[in-house]
């Protein structure tokens, strides 16, 4: 609650002109990605910020292979027999609740495959901001090609224009079944989707935001006759369940009014107007801009912030037609972002913690040919995450997860009593234990990890290397001192003691005490960082 | 230790007494003993609970509690999803009111006199959005106020000051409330940090270790990592006094099985017999937001609405056995609540938009029987738009839970509430006869007046060193920063003119090095 910002801080959308180092690159990257990998580190800080931010925003990546049947149907009543084991399900109709629900498990566990293997590129930070934007549930949603369908309009589009999001999510066949968008009609109009179009998803309840109870009756009427055609796996427009009445929207939209249309097209061209007038209020681009702040930043929005980040930001967006690169560009460029003040402070999510920690220490996975194995440890870290409460695909409910707006905590909301222990648990057990599914284990093999590091063999150098690449706040280098002949040097004073037996486990990696002896040391001290409440901030 | 040589050292000195005791501001009623003999108790005589069992996603109070009075008016509004009235559960002496057909439990306890109905609870200006609909449940905001504590959160607060610091102690070796899950809610959210503790099993806890620490810088990661540790050490603390409640208790009534949330009222049970002095429990049950297909086609008493009807029943009078069973029920009260109700009119899809006012439940051997209020007026011609407007101020409710359950005096209980609410009869009469146990007496900050209009005179104590006294509004924000220096040890006053301020809730905040105390303030 204190006011942690220096009195004469000014923030600023300046380009960032300090050094361009390893702190600065590491920073770039925890924001942008699940974890620091070691070379992907090397990359960012040879080429600069400009080219790593054109790579970041490059949106012509490939699209990723679909998921693939990775279960046994035979507890089905209608088992899916026209595909094999490994191949993808996205394109074979089913009706049947128990293939859609294996289906659903599969397609989780694959989304943590994307996000384990991704590229230096902010798609999967961005994937994982829409679904959180505009939050839907699977379990809700039912049929599974729905929800690849959606899935995939978000990833495809997570660099793209906000307004077109806006518009095809709306009649997304997912998003219709969600907020019950497929049973508006005229002579009941359901208002699920029509109040959190406004509320969640482009206006807003900042202070600024004005719309009221009519409006949303009106949107609803804007929005009947909306249905699904599953066999097809596409929404359509019904024009006999349409309200062909006129809709008067409230001051707050320049008293608008949307004639009502008849006709196989009504539909589209009135909620073509209706996106138009949303998207003409100022709120809009401040109301997204603030949350990209909370996804990016920080949730502190001082009046300060408003003025000098937001506010231009904004316009930047409107100036650029609702274009997301631009504005993600000129936020993760500028001197504010990369401001001493703003580094370190965000509490990992479950995925940052979990995918962050498997990526930046390089833990080894099955390949895409064991399949079976691949998806079973998929499917471990997707429990993982549930536990922790981000279980991806399911969000609390239609707002997210309260970690992006929830006040006055915010992040604070991944941490309590009861997932914190979690947390450490999970990680204690991946250092220490590992996690086996059909013969393979998941498991940090610490010692092959440092060899990444220079210098491995000076413990001082180990220890600070570990301390800057791990952990969000730097520890003092009495505590770093403490690690070092507590875990490295088992408590004697000499440096040499590790580095001879660093030495001799690289040149007779076959003497198994002093290799074990090694091992244990690393992985004790890798377990002791994970541990430290340091370790939970990025 | 500090806190007991404390106690010692206050002991004889009675001239001492009135000001803690108006710092913690309980209600004496009937009490047989001096006040210092139960202050000085170890752990006082009133063991209270409350149990809120939280209805996630807008319940629908219309086909919950039905009325029968206007019923022709109530099948008109609700022509796809109505309950039949045959099917309709009857309340011993109330024939205008009855249960939904799944409710078979409560009905039970209703006409035991164990269940009290207050009908259409909501608030002026109802919000309609869930999320914030449950802030303003939580935070006990007006509709328009954002307010960024809870409730109970402001109650424990000024129940037991200083938390966490200090804590536990003789008087409160427990967390002061649980939140059965992994989530914390925002009703036990204080003025600073969660009052509250997560669990969601009690028997396992995963042993943190103790590292080192060094000084968090104060920058927004320093405030985050403070705020990790803080939760590590509760979590470290408070694991095996719960772990050890828990295995006290052997043997329990019978719960339903596949009900999530009779699994979180049995666990509530066996740690309160287990001898837990925690206050609050909060459970929470899901899945109340029908928009589309609450009631089966063509059989309207059965469908989803019934299925989460008929859990919350069986749950409910599963623990309320339990209680009985374990002889722990004249302790525990309980209360129910959604963040709204629904719309009068049903729509197309067999379910119910997003309303207004809606019944709760308030149960327990001490509550007094019956019904608040009358049946919701259903107009002949109703609306799309048409809601139910509210009869009882939800934070009426509250108020009468803190004045009468857990015995809260009327001066307190404005600034937990930050207004005057009206009291209603909700529990047997001398429900407040026994004083309450008083969290830890050392009251560093003295605040006079309070309300206050113009100026607070505010009298603080420090054990030196960095002492930094700040003025904080109802949402958090920093208002003033009255102290911030290096001082000797003593006791200091300063003056807070606040006469520009808005009338609401305000806290003063003390830090001096370790330790930390807020109170809240009420500016009129």
């Amino acid at each position: 609650m204190d006011n942690a910002r220096p009195l004469h801080w000014a923030p600023s959308l300046q380009p960032f002109r300090g050094q361009w180092d390893d702190t600065a690159a590491r920073h770039l990257l925890r924001r942008t990605q699940f974890g620091v990998k070691l070379a992907d580190l090397k990359n960012v800080k040879d080429i600069g910020l400009a080219a790593s931010l054109d790579n970041l925003l490059n949106d012509q990546l490939p699209q990723p292979l679909p998921p693939v049947k990775d279960y046994n149907p035979n507890s089905a009543v209608v088992p899916d027999v026209l595909i094999t084991g490994g191949q993808t399900w996205v394109n074979d109709p089913v009706t049947d609740g128990t293939i859609n629900s294996l289906r659903r498990a599969s397609f989780k566990k694959w989304w943590v495959g994307q996000m384990l293997n991704q590229q230096i590129s902010l798609r999967e930070k961005m994937t994982l901001f829409w679904h959180n934007h505009f939050a839907t549930e699977s379990v809700d949603i039912g049929n599974a090609q729905y929800l690849f369908k959606h899935h995939s309009f978000l990833r495809k589009n997570a660099l793209g224009n906000f307004k077109h999001l806006v518009r095809e999510i709306t009649t997304d066949p997912a998003m219709l079944v969600y907020l019950n968008g497929q049973n508006n009609n005229k002579s009941a109009p359901d208002e699920n989707y029509a109040r959190e179009i406004q509320e969640l998803f482009v206006i807003g309840k900042g202070k600024g935001s004005g719309f009221n109870e009519s409006d949303v009756k009106a949107a609803a009427r804007v929005l009947t006759g909306w249905r699904n055609n599953a066999a097809e796996i596409k929404s359509l427009f019904d024009p006999n369940r349409h309200d062909i009445n006129d809709k008067q929207f409230s001051e707050f939209y320049q008293n608008k009014k949307i004639v009502g249309r008849t006709g196989v097209d009504g539909g589209a061209i009135e909620l073509g107007e209706m996106i138009d007038m949303l998207f003409a209020t100022n709120e809009v681009a401040l109301y997204l801009c603030r949350r990209l702040y909370v996804w990016f930043i920080h949730y502190q929005i001082t009046p300060e912030i408003e003025e000098a980040i937001i506010v231009p930001l904004a316009q930047a967006f409107r100036q650029n037609n609702y274009e997301i690169k631009p504005v993600l560009r000129l936020l993760l460029e500028s001197e504010h972002f990369f401001d001493p003040m703003n580094r370190g402070c965000q509490i990992k999510s479950p995925v940052d913690m979990l995918i962050g920690m498997l990526r930046e220490m390089e833990v080894k996975l099955p390949s895409d040919s064991q399949y079976t194995t691949q998806y079973g440890l998929w499917n471990q870290l997707v429990n993982y995450l549930t536990n922790m409460q981000q279980n991806i695909g399911d969000p609390p409910d239609v707002s997210g997860w309260k970690a992006y707006y929830q006040e006055p905590g915010y992040y604070k909301f991944w941490i309590n009593t009861d997932t914190l222990p979690k947390r450490i648990q999970y990680l204690d057990s991946l250092v220490a234990i590992g996690y086996t599914f059909g013969g393979f284990k998941m498991v940090v093999d610490g010692v092959s990890w440092i060899k990444l590091f220079p210098n491995p063999e000076d413990p001082n150098s180990l220890v600070e290397a570990l301390c800057v690449h791990l952990l969000g706040i730097d520890i003092s280098a009495a505590h770093k001192a403490q690690l070092k002949t507590d875990f490295l040097l088992a408590g004697q004073s000499q440096d040499y003691y590790w580095t001879d037996a660093w030495e001799l486990f690289i040149s007779t990696p076959s003497n198994m005490a002093n290799t074990k002896h090694v091992s244990t040391a690393v992985t004790s001290l890798i377990k002791y960082l994970v541990d430290l409440p340091e370790y939970q901030l990025c | 230790m500090k806190r007991r040589k404390f106690i010692k050292s206050i002991a004889p000195a009675g001239i001492m007494v009135p000001s803690f005791v108006q710092g913690i501001g309980f209600k004496a009623f009937n009490t047989g003993h001096t006040f210092l003999n139960q202050v000085l108790l170890p752990t006082g005589d009133n063991n209270r609970v409350l149990v809120i069992v939280q209805l996630n996603g807008g319940n629908d109070g219309l086909n919950t509690v039905i009325p029968i009075d206007n019923y022709s008016q109530y099948v008109n509004a609700r022509k796809n999803i109505f309950i039949d009235e045959s099917k309709v559960l009857k309340l011993r002496g109330h024939d205008r009111v009855g249960l939904h057909p799944s409710m078979i439990g409560m009905q039970q306890l209703f006409n035991e006199d164990k269940l009290h109905i207050v009908q259409s609870v909501g608030y002026a200006q109802p919000n309609f959005s869930h999320f914030r609909a449950t802030d303003i449940w939580m935070s006990a905001s007006d509709s328009k106020q954002v307010l960024t504590s809870g409730w109970l959160g402001r109650f424990l607060d000024e129940a037991y000051p200083g938390f966490p610091a200090g804590y536990p102690n003789i008087n409160m070796p427990d967390p002061l409330a649980i939140q059965i899950g992994s989530v914390a809610s925002l009703t036990l959210q204080g003025p600073i940090q969660p009052m509250g503790m997560s669990i969601s099993n009690p028997s396992s806890f995963y042993n943190l270790v103790n590292n080192r620490e060094d000084a968090a810088p104060n920058t927004l990661a320093g405030m985050e990592l403070s705020y990790i540790r803080e939760t590590s050490r509760q979590a470290q603390k408070f694991s095996e006094v719960i772990k050890a409640a828990n295995a006290k208790v052997i043997v329990q009534n019978l719960y339903p099985t596949g009900n999530t949330l009779a699994d979180q009222l049995k666990i509530v049970a066996r740690l309160i017999k287990g001898g837990l002095k925690t206050k609050i429990y909060i459970v929470n049950y899901g899945g109340f937001d029908t928009h589309a297909n609450q009631v089966e086609s063509g059989n309207n008493g059965s469908g989803t609405h019934a299925r989460l009807l008929g859990n919350v029943s069986a749950a409910i009078k599963a623990f309320m056995d339990d209680l009985v069973y374990l002889g722990i029920d004249d302790r525990v009260l309980g209360m129910t609540f959604s963040e709204f109700g629904r719309r009068i009119l049903s729509n197309a899809s067999r379910g119910t938009d997003h309303g207004a006012a809606a019944p709760l439940f308030v149960f327990g051997t001490r509550v007094q029987g019956g019904i608040s209020g009358s049946n919701p007026i259903i107009p002949t011609n109703v609306g799309v738009g048409d809601n139910i407007p509210f009869q009882y101020d939800f934070r009426s409710v509250y108020a009468s839970i803190l004045s009468n359950w857990l015995c809260v005096d009327d001066t307190l209980l404005n600034t937990v509430l930050l207004k005057n609410f009206q009291n209603l009869p909700l529990t047997k009469l001398g429900t407040c006869s026994v004083l309450k146990p008083v969290g830890d007496p050392e009251n560093l900050l003295v605040l006079y007046p309070n309300p206050f209009y113009k100026s607070v005179a505010i009298q603080f104590k420090t054990i030196g060193g960095h002492t930094l006294l700040q003025i904080l509004d109802g949402a958090g924000r920093l208002v003033k920063i009255l102290y911030d220096k290096e001082v000797a040890e003593g006791t200091y006053r300063v003056d807070f003119n606040g006469e520009y301020l808005p009338p609401g809730i305000y806290y003063v905040r003390l830090q001096n090095q370790l330790i930390q105390q807020v109170k809240s303030i009420l500016k009129v």
